[in-house]
Protein backbone atom coordinates (compact mmCIF):
# COMPACT_ATOMS: atom_id res chain seq x y z
CA UNK A 1 0.00 0.00 0.00
CA UNK A 2 1.21 3.80 -0.49
CA UNK A 3 1.13 6.46 1.28
CA UNK A 4 -0.62 9.23 -0.47
CA UNK A 5 0.78 12.91 0.65
CA UNK A 6 -1.58 15.03 1.35
CA UNK A 7 -2.21 18.42 -0.09
CA UNK A 8 -1.47 20.08 3.33
CA UNK A 9 1.94 18.30 3.64
CA UNK A 10 2.76 19.00 -0.24
CA UNK A 11 2.32 22.54 0.62
CA UNK A 12 4.18 22.67 4.29
CA UNK A 13 7.45 20.62 2.32
CA UNK A 14 7.18 22.73 -0.64
CA UNK A 15 7.20 26.28 1.34
CA UNK A 16 9.51 24.64 3.44
CA UNK A 17 12.15 23.63 0.32
CA UNK A 18 11.46 27.34 -0.92
CA UNK A 19 12.40 29.20 2.31
CA UNK A 20 15.85 27.36 2.42
CA UNK A 21 16.84 27.62 -1.07
CA UNK A 22 16.29 31.16 -0.95
CA UNK A 23 17.72 31.56 1.88
CA UNK A 24 20.71 30.11 0.89
CA UNK A 25 20.64 32.31 -2.18
CA UNK A 26 20.04 35.50 0.19
CA UNK A 27 23.12 34.67 2.00
CA UNK A 28 25.22 33.90 -1.07
CA UNK A 29 24.01 37.67 -2.15
CA UNK A 30 24.83 39.13 1.33
CA UNK A 31 27.97 37.35 1.42
CA UNK A 32 29.05 38.81 -2.28
CA UNK A 33 27.45 42.22 -1.38
CA UNK A 34 30.12 41.85 1.24
CA UNK A 35 32.84 40.76 -0.32
CA UNK A 36 32.90 37.15 1.25
CA UNK A 37 33.46 34.91 -1.57
CA UNK A 38 36.88 34.48 -2.46
CA UNK A 39 37.37 33.91 -6.73
CA UNK A 40 38.27 30.09 -6.20
CA UNK A 41 34.31 29.34 -4.13
CA UNK A 42 33.91 26.80 -7.24
CA UNK A 43 34.79 23.11 -7.26
CA UNK A 44 34.69 20.45 -4.10
CA UNK A 45 37.16 22.43 -2.06
CA UNK A 46 34.88 25.65 -2.57
CA UNK A 47 32.56 25.09 0.83
CA UNK A 48 35.86 25.20 2.89
CA UNK A 49 37.75 28.28 1.18
CA UNK A 50 34.25 30.23 1.02
CA UNK A 51 33.98 29.46 5.19
CA UNK A 52 37.78 29.78 5.50
CA UNK A 53 38.09 33.46 3.82
CA UNK A 54 34.79 34.51 5.21
CA UNK A 55 35.14 34.09 9.18
CA UNK A 56 38.60 35.47 7.77
CA UNK A 57 37.42 38.57 7.09
CA UNK A 58 34.87 39.21 9.32
CA UNK A 59 37.36 38.34 12.39
CA UNK A 60 40.58 40.39 10.58
CA UNK A 61 39.65 43.28 8.61
CA UNK A 62 41.52 45.53 10.37
CA UNK A 63 43.68 43.53 12.53
CA UNK A 64 47.38 44.40 12.59
CA UNK A 65 50.11 41.52 11.79
CA UNK A 66 52.01 40.36 14.50
CA UNK A 67 55.45 43.27 15.02
CA UNK A 68 58.46 41.73 16.75
CA UNK A 69 61.46 43.12 18.23
CA UNK A 70 64.78 44.08 16.81
CA UNK A 71 66.22 41.22 18.90
CA UNK A 72 64.21 38.67 16.92
CA UNK A 73 65.31 39.53 13.43
CA UNK A 74 66.55 36.08 11.75
CA UNK A 75 70.12 36.22 11.74
CA UNK A 76 69.93 33.52 8.32
CA UNK A 77 66.83 34.35 6.69
CA UNK A 78 65.82 32.02 4.54
CA UNK A 79 65.33 33.01 0.50
CA UNK A 80 63.17 30.56 -1.50
CA UNK A 81 64.03 29.41 -4.89
CA UNK A 82 63.31 31.09 -7.79
CA UNK A 83 63.66 30.58 -11.96
CA UNK A 84 66.30 31.99 -13.26
CA UNK A 85 65.91 35.41 -14.10
CA UNK A 86 64.41 36.60 -17.64
CA UNK A 87 66.38 38.92 -19.96
CA UNK A 88 64.38 41.40 -19.02
CA UNK A 89 65.06 41.32 -15.52
CA UNK A 90 68.88 40.91 -16.01
CA UNK A 91 69.00 43.86 -18.62
CA UNK A 92 67.08 46.28 -15.85
CA UNK A 93 69.79 44.87 -13.05
CA UNK A 94 72.81 46.22 -15.01
CA UNK A 95 71.54 49.60 -14.54
CA UNK A 96 70.72 48.77 -10.62
CA UNK A 97 67.27 48.76 -11.28
CA UNK A 98 67.61 52.79 -12.23
CA UNK A 99 65.48 52.33 -15.33
CA UNK A 100 62.68 50.00 -13.28
CA UNK A 101 58.71 51.13 -13.26
CA UNK A 102 56.09 50.46 -11.64
CA UNK A 103 53.02 50.84 -13.38
CA UNK A 104 49.54 51.21 -11.84
CA UNK A 105 46.15 51.13 -13.88
CA UNK A 106 43.05 50.05 -13.89
CA UNK A 107 39.93 51.23 -12.08
CA UNK A 108 42.25 54.05 -10.82
CA UNK A 109 41.86 58.09 -11.65
CA UNK A 110 45.20 59.00 -12.71
CA UNK A 111 47.28 55.90 -14.15
CA UNK A 112 50.65 56.33 -13.11
CA UNK A 113 54.10 55.06 -13.92
CA UNK A 114 56.95 55.21 -11.33
CA UNK A 115 60.41 54.59 -10.14
CA UNK A 116 61.93 53.63 -7.23
CA UNK A 117 63.66 56.94 -6.79
CA UNK A 118 59.47 58.04 -7.03
CA UNK A 119 58.05 55.63 -4.62
CA UNK A 120 61.29 56.66 -2.19
CA UNK A 121 59.91 59.82 -1.84
CA UNK A 122 56.50 58.84 -0.95
CA UNK A 123 55.99 58.62 2.73
CA UNK A 124 57.25 54.98 4.02
CA UNK A 125 57.14 52.47 6.74
CA UNK A 126 59.20 49.90 8.35
CA UNK A 127 57.70 46.72 9.95
CA UNK A 128 59.46 43.78 11.50
CA UNK A 129 57.50 41.15 10.49
CA UNK A 130 57.26 37.22 9.52
CA UNK A 131 57.69 35.34 6.52
CA UNK A 132 55.64 32.27 6.70
CA UNK A 133 55.34 29.80 4.19
CA UNK A 134 52.52 27.46 3.00
CA UNK A 135 55.37 24.48 3.55
CA UNK A 136 55.92 25.08 7.46
CA UNK A 137 58.86 27.25 7.77
CA UNK A 138 59.48 30.86 8.43
CA UNK A 139 61.78 33.83 9.40
CA UNK A 140 61.73 36.84 10.44
CA UNK A 141 63.25 40.31 8.82
CA UNK A 142 62.71 44.26 9.05
CA UNK A 143 61.44 45.47 5.70
CA UNK A 144 60.62 48.68 4.41
CA UNK A 145 58.47 50.23 2.19
CA UNK A 146 55.90 52.08 0.66
CA UNK A 147 53.02 51.81 2.05
CA UNK A 148 50.17 50.40 -0.96
CA UNK A 149 47.81 52.43 0.28
CA UNK A 150 50.08 55.75 -0.86
CA UNK A 151 50.07 54.84 -3.87
CA UNK A 152 46.83 53.86 -4.62
CA UNK A 153 45.68 57.31 -3.18
CA UNK A 154 48.43 58.92 -5.52
CA UNK A 155 46.81 57.43 -8.48
CA UNK A 156 43.02 57.89 -7.01
CA UNK A 157 41.62 54.42 -6.04
CA UNK A 158 37.58 54.19 -8.05
CA UNK A 159 34.84 53.61 -5.80
CA UNK A 160 33.83 50.31 -7.42
CA UNK A 161 37.48 49.00 -7.63
CA UNK A 162 37.60 46.13 -4.86
CA UNK A 163 40.27 44.25 -5.61
CA UNK A 164 44.21 44.51 -6.76
CA UNK A 165 46.23 42.38 -8.90
CA UNK A 166 50.07 42.45 -9.24
CA UNK A 167 52.35 41.02 -11.42
CA UNK A 168 56.23 40.71 -11.55
CA UNK A 169 58.06 41.08 -14.09
CA UNK A 170 58.54 37.13 -14.81
CA UNK A 171 55.79 35.50 -16.59
CA UNK A 172 53.07 34.10 -15.04
CA UNK A 173 53.42 35.11 -11.87
CA UNK A 174 50.88 37.28 -10.67
CA UNK A 175 48.22 37.69 -7.67
CA UNK A 176 45.40 39.85 -6.27
CA UNK A 177 44.16 40.90 -3.19
CA UNK A 178 40.77 42.32 -1.53
CA UNK A 179 40.58 45.90 -0.44
CA UNK A 180 40.99 45.01 2.93
CA UNK A 181 44.57 44.01 2.65
CA UNK A 182 45.43 46.44 -0.09
CA UNK A 183 44.24 49.59 1.80
CA UNK A 184 45.81 47.36 5.09
CA UNK A 185 48.61 50.15 6.66
CA UNK A 186 50.67 47.03 6.69
CA UNK A 187 51.01 46.19 3.31
CA UNK A 188 53.97 47.53 1.87
CA UNK A 189 55.68 48.04 -1.33
CA UNK A 190 59.19 47.08 -0.12
CA UNK A 191 62.59 48.12 -1.21
CA UNK A 192 64.47 47.79 1.83
CA UNK A 193 64.94 44.57 4.35
CA UNK A 194 67.55 44.93 7.59
CA UNK A 195 68.53 48.42 6.94
CA UNK A 196 69.76 48.24 3.16
CA UNK A 197 68.54 47.69 -0.37
CA UNK A 198 65.92 44.44 -0.68
CA UNK A 199 68.14 42.07 -2.18
CA UNK A 200 67.43 40.25 -5.38
CA UNK A 201 66.89 36.85 -4.06
CA UNK A 202 64.44 38.36 -1.46
CA UNK A 203 62.42 40.07 -3.94
CA UNK A 204 64.35 43.05 -5.02
CA UNK A 205 64.19 45.90 -6.33
CA UNK A 206 60.02 45.61 -5.14
CA UNK A 207 58.18 43.16 -3.55
CA UNK A 208 54.76 43.23 -2.43
CA UNK A 209 54.81 42.17 0.95
CA UNK A 210 51.00 41.15 2.49
CA UNK A 211 52.52 39.85 6.29
CA UNK A 212 48.99 39.26 7.04
CA UNK A 213 48.75 36.73 4.26
CA UNK A 214 51.38 33.01 3.97
CA UNK A 215 54.47 33.92 1.54
CA UNK A 216 53.20 32.90 -1.87
CA UNK A 217 51.23 36.04 -2.03
CA UNK A 218 53.84 38.24 -0.78
CA UNK A 219 54.83 38.22 -5.13
CA UNK A 220 58.70 39.67 -5.95
CA UNK A 221 60.17 41.58 -8.80
CA UNK A 222 57.00 43.96 -9.06
CA UNK A 223 56.02 46.00 -12.43
CA UNK A 224 52.13 46.54 -12.52
CA UNK A 225 49.63 46.90 -10.50
CA UNK A 226 46.07 47.20 -11.42
CA UNK A 227 42.62 47.69 -9.66
CA UNK A 228 39.93 46.10 -10.74
CA UNK A 229 35.98 45.29 -9.75
CA UNK A 230 35.80 41.71 -10.17
CA UNK A 231 38.73 38.93 -11.23
CA UNK A 232 36.72 37.03 -13.86
CA UNK A 233 38.98 39.18 -16.58
CA UNK A 234 42.19 38.25 -15.26
CA UNK A 235 43.94 34.51 -16.46
CA UNK A 236 41.24 31.68 -15.60
CA UNK A 237 39.51 34.03 -13.73
CA UNK A 238 40.20 32.12 -10.32
CA UNK A 239 41.95 35.73 -8.98
CA UNK A 240 45.63 34.62 -9.42
CA UNK A 241 48.23 32.27 -10.71
CA UNK A 242 47.70 30.15 -7.32
CA UNK A 243 44.47 28.75 -8.03
CA UNK A 244 45.71 27.54 -11.52
CA UNK A 245 48.02 25.50 -10.07
CA UNK A 246 45.95 24.53 -7.09
CA UNK A 247 46.75 26.42 -4.47
CA UNK A 248 44.30 28.63 -2.16
CA UNK A 249 43.80 32.26 -4.00
CA UNK A 250 43.09 33.45 0.12
CA UNK A 251 46.30 32.31 1.98
CA UNK A 252 45.39 34.40 5.43
CA UNK A 253 45.91 30.14 6.95
CA UNK B 1 26.55 9.65 12.82
CA UNK B 2 28.51 12.05 14.13
CA UNK B 3 31.30 9.41 15.02
CA UNK B 4 31.21 8.22 11.09
CA UNK B 5 31.13 11.72 9.60
CA UNK B 6 34.79 12.31 12.53
CA UNK B 7 36.38 9.13 10.77
CA UNK B 8 36.37 10.52 7.92
CA UNK B 9 37.59 13.63 8.36
CA UNK B 10 39.99 12.38 10.72
CA UNK B 11 41.39 10.42 7.94
CA UNK B 12 41.32 12.96 4.98
CA UNK B 13 43.19 15.20 7.58
CA UNK B 14 45.79 12.89 8.25
CA UNK B 15 46.36 11.91 4.66
CA UNK B 16 46.51 15.61 3.58
CA UNK B 17 48.64 16.56 6.79
CA UNK B 18 51.35 13.77 6.16
CA UNK B 19 51.21 15.52 2.49
CA UNK B 20 51.95 18.70 4.21
CA UNK B 21 54.92 17.51 6.38
CA UNK B 22 56.24 15.89 3.42
CA UNK B 23 57.42 19.67 1.81
CA UNK B 24 58.91 20.33 5.48
CA UNK B 25 59.93 17.28 7.15
CA UNK B 26 61.69 19.39 9.95
CA UNK B 27 60.23 20.77 13.31
CA UNK B 28 61.23 23.15 15.26
CA UNK B 29 60.83 24.92 18.66
CA UNK B 30 60.14 29.01 18.85
CA UNK B 31 58.89 31.39 16.83
CA UNK B 32 60.93 31.02 13.36
CA UNK B 33 62.61 28.03 11.81
CA UNK B 34 63.99 27.38 8.27
CA UNK B 35 66.69 25.38 6.67
CA UNK B 36 69.40 27.75 7.73
CA UNK B 37 68.30 27.21 11.37
CA UNK B 38 68.88 23.97 13.60
CA UNK B 39 65.57 21.89 13.92
CA UNK B 40 64.15 20.32 16.94
CA UNK B 41 63.98 16.74 14.97
CA UNK B 42 64.12 15.85 11.70
CA UNK B 43 61.65 12.65 10.27
CA UNK B 44 64.07 11.07 7.34
CA UNK B 45 62.02 10.94 5.25
CA UNK B 46 62.16 12.12 1.42
CA UNK B 47 60.81 16.18 0.65
CA UNK B 48 58.74 17.82 -1.72
CA UNK B 49 60.92 20.63 -2.01
CA UNK B 50 64.20 20.83 -3.99
CA UNK B 51 65.84 23.13 -1.24
CA UNK B 52 65.19 20.79 1.97
CA UNK B 53 68.55 18.71 2.80
CA UNK B 54 66.85 15.10 3.44
CA UNK B 55 70.12 13.14 2.20
CA UNK B 56 67.78 11.61 -0.62
CA UNK B 57 68.68 12.18 -3.73
CA UNK B 58 65.44 12.82 -5.38
CA UNK B 59 62.27 15.25 -4.72
CA UNK B 60 58.70 14.16 -4.27
CA UNK B 61 56.00 15.39 -6.45
CA UNK B 62 54.46 18.80 -4.65
CA UNK B 63 50.90 17.38 -3.39
CA UNK B 64 50.51 20.75 -1.17
CA UNK B 65 48.05 22.51 -3.06
CA UNK B 66 44.79 20.08 -2.97
CA UNK B 67 46.27 18.78 0.68
CA UNK B 68 45.66 21.92 1.77
CA UNK B 69 42.45 22.87 0.63
CA UNK B 70 40.99 19.57 1.61
CA UNK B 71 42.77 19.61 4.99
CA UNK B 72 41.28 23.08 5.81
CA UNK B 73 37.71 21.72 4.58
CA UNK B 74 37.86 18.77 6.58
CA UNK B 75 38.64 20.56 9.24
CA UNK B 76 35.91 22.73 8.83
CA UNK B 77 33.38 19.66 8.78
CA UNK B 78 35.54 18.27 11.77
CA UNK B 79 35.04 21.45 13.84
CA UNK B 80 31.13 21.57 12.90
CA UNK B 81 30.25 18.12 13.46
CA UNK B 82 32.02 18.71 16.82
CA UNK B 83 30.00 21.33 17.50
CA UNK B 84 26.65 19.22 17.16
CA UNK B 85 28.57 16.35 18.92
CA UNK B 86 29.41 18.47 22.27
CA UNK B 87 25.81 20.21 22.34
CA UNK B 88 24.09 17.21 21.64
CA UNK B 89 26.23 15.65 24.51
CA UNK B 90 25.34 18.50 26.98
CA UNK B 91 21.82 18.22 25.77
CA UNK B 92 21.49 14.68 26.65
CA UNK B 93 23.37 14.35 29.35
CA UNK B 94 25.94 11.46 27.58
CA UNK B 95 28.91 12.85 29.02
CA UNK B 96 27.93 12.69 32.13
CA UNK B 97 25.99 9.56 32.37
CA UNK B 98 28.21 7.51 29.85
CA UNK B 99 31.67 9.49 29.98
CA UNK B 100 32.48 10.79 33.38
CA UNK B 101 34.00 8.16 35.57
CA UNK B 102 31.56 6.37 38.03
CA UNK B 103 31.83 8.12 41.59
CA UNK B 104 33.17 4.77 42.99
CA UNK B 105 36.07 4.97 39.92
CA UNK B 106 37.65 8.48 40.95
CA UNK B 107 40.47 6.79 42.22
CA UNK B 108 43.98 5.49 41.30
CA UNK B 109 42.93 2.02 42.59
CA UNK B 110 40.05 1.71 40.18
CA UNK B 111 42.67 2.60 37.15
CA UNK B 112 45.10 0.35 38.19
CA UNK B 113 42.63 -2.37 38.94
CA UNK B 114 41.66 -2.09 35.28
CA UNK B 115 44.62 -1.81 33.72
CA UNK B 116 45.20 -5.24 35.49
CA UNK B 117 41.89 -6.39 34.10
CA UNK B 118 43.41 -5.62 30.77
CA UNK B 119 46.79 -6.73 30.87
CA UNK B 120 45.52 -11.05 32.43
CA UNK B 121 42.80 -10.03 29.44
CA UNK B 122 40.02 -10.86 32.45
CA UNK B 123 36.92 -11.15 29.98
CA UNK B 124 34.44 -8.06 30.85
CA UNK B 125 31.49 -8.55 33.08
CA UNK B 126 28.22 -8.42 31.61
CA UNK B 127 27.25 -5.19 32.95
CA UNK B 128 30.69 -3.91 30.82
CA UNK B 129 29.10 -5.16 27.53
CA UNK B 130 26.64 -2.01 27.50
CA UNK B 131 28.89 0.36 29.35
CA UNK B 132 32.33 2.12 29.70
CA UNK B 133 34.83 1.01 32.06
CA UNK B 134 37.09 3.74 33.89
CA UNK B 135 40.08 3.78 31.26
CA UNK B 136 37.51 4.03 28.04
CA UNK B 137 35.90 6.89 29.89
CA UNK B 138 38.88 8.88 30.60
CA UNK B 139 40.51 8.30 27.10
CA UNK B 140 37.06 9.56 25.64
CA UNK B 141 37.23 12.37 27.44
CA UNK B 142 40.77 13.05 27.02
CA UNK B 143 40.72 12.76 22.92
CA UNK B 144 37.10 14.71 23.53
CA UNK B 145 38.27 17.47 25.50
CA UNK B 146 42.23 17.90 25.74
CA UNK B 147 42.94 16.37 22.33
CA UNK B 148 40.65 17.61 19.52
CA UNK B 149 40.78 21.57 21.24
CA UNK B 150 44.56 21.48 21.20
CA UNK B 151 44.53 20.11 17.73
CA UNK B 152 42.03 23.13 16.32
CA UNK B 153 44.35 25.45 18.53
CA UNK B 154 47.37 25.13 17.33
CA UNK B 155 46.17 24.71 13.70
CA UNK B 156 44.42 28.07 14.42
CA UNK B 157 48.09 29.74 15.43
CA UNK B 158 49.79 28.55 12.40
CA UNK B 159 47.30 30.54 10.31
CA UNK B 160 49.02 34.35 10.11
CA UNK B 161 45.49 36.31 9.23
CA UNK B 162 44.11 34.42 13.04
CA UNK B 163 46.79 35.12 14.66
CA UNK B 164 46.98 39.15 13.75
CA UNK B 165 42.85 39.16 14.88
CA UNK B 166 44.21 36.78 18.30
CA UNK B 167 47.64 37.64 18.80
CA UNK B 168 47.79 35.36 22.35
CA UNK B 169 46.55 32.32 20.33
CA UNK B 170 50.11 31.47 18.97
CA UNK B 171 52.37 33.74 21.45
CA UNK B 172 50.73 31.64 24.67
CA UNK B 173 52.25 28.51 22.77
CA UNK B 174 55.83 29.99 22.35
CA UNK B 175 55.46 31.17 18.90
CA UNK B 176 54.57 29.89 14.95
CA UNK B 177 56.98 26.87 15.04
CA UNK B 178 56.05 26.02 18.43
CA UNK B 179 52.34 25.75 17.47
CA UNK B 180 53.65 23.72 14.19
CA UNK B 181 55.59 21.37 16.23
CA UNK B 182 52.54 20.76 19.25
CA UNK B 183 50.53 20.28 16.24
CA UNK B 184 52.60 17.32 15.13
CA UNK B 185 52.47 15.70 18.45
CA UNK B 186 48.65 16.38 19.31
CA UNK B 187 47.83 15.12 15.70
CA UNK B 188 49.99 12.17 16.40
CA UNK B 189 48.57 11.23 20.14
CA UNK B 190 44.79 11.35 18.04
CA UNK B 191 46.73 8.81 15.78
CA UNK B 192 47.59 6.54 18.83
CA UNK B 193 44.72 6.72 20.42
CA UNK B 194 42.62 6.02 16.87
CA UNK B 195 45.33 2.68 16.67
CA UNK B 196 44.30 1.79 20.04
CA UNK B 197 40.51 1.85 19.93
CA UNK B 198 40.73 -0.20 16.56
CA UNK B 199 42.54 -2.61 18.06
CA UNK B 200 40.42 -2.94 20.87
CA UNK B 201 36.73 -3.01 18.58
CA UNK B 202 38.50 -5.63 16.87
CA UNK B 203 39.59 -7.64 19.56
CA UNK B 204 36.25 -7.66 21.33
CA UNK B 205 34.37 -9.21 18.02
CA UNK B 206 34.82 -6.40 15.42
CA UNK B 207 31.64 -7.64 13.65
CA UNK B 208 29.47 -7.82 16.49
CA UNK B 209 31.12 -4.08 17.50
CA UNK B 210 30.51 -2.63 14.32
CA UNK B 211 26.84 -3.48 14.00
CA UNK B 212 26.08 -2.37 17.64
CA UNK B 213 27.95 0.92 16.41
CA UNK B 214 25.99 1.19 13.49
CA UNK B 215 22.49 -0.10 14.53
CA UNK B 216 22.68 -0.12 18.32
CA UNK B 217 21.76 -3.60 18.55
CA UNK B 218 24.44 -5.51 20.58
CA UNK B 219 24.78 -9.02 21.02
CA UNK B 220 25.98 -10.12 24.71
CA UNK B 221 27.30 -13.20 24.52
CA UNK B 222 25.36 -15.62 26.64
CA UNK B 223 28.51 -16.88 28.87
CA UNK B 224 28.56 -13.52 29.90
CA UNK B 225 25.24 -12.96 31.23
CA UNK B 226 24.67 -14.15 35.46
CA UNK B 227 22.51 -17.16 35.41
CA UNK B 228 19.18 -15.24 36.93
CA UNK B 229 19.19 -13.32 34.38
CA UNK B 230 18.63 -15.78 31.05
CA UNK B 231 14.74 -17.29 30.85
Amino acid sequence: MTKAISRRKLITKGLAAAAGVSGLAATGLAMRRHGLIPPDHCGVYGPGETLTYAAQRLLTRHSLAREFPRSMISKRPFANEVAPPSDAFKRLQVNRFADWRLAVDGMVARPLSVSLSDLRALPFRSQITEVACEEGWSYIAEWIGTPLVEVLNEAGLLPQARYLVYFSIESNWWESIDLADALHPQTLLTWGMNDGDLPVPFGGPLRLRVPRQLGYKSVKYIVRLTAADSLKGFGKGLGSASPEAGYAWYAGI
Amino acid sequence: MTHWITVFCFCALLISGIEIVISHPRFYWGEVGNVGTSPLFTIPIPSSRGTVPTGYGFVMPDQNGWSRYLHFQTAWALVLTGLVYGLAGLWTGHFWKDLVPERGDRKWRAYWGRTAQYLRRTPPEAREANSYNVLQRTAYLGVIFVLFPLVIWTGLASSPAFDSAVPAAVNLLGGRQSARTLHFFVSGALVLFLLVHVAMVALSGFRNRMRGMISGRLVVPEAAVPEEERS
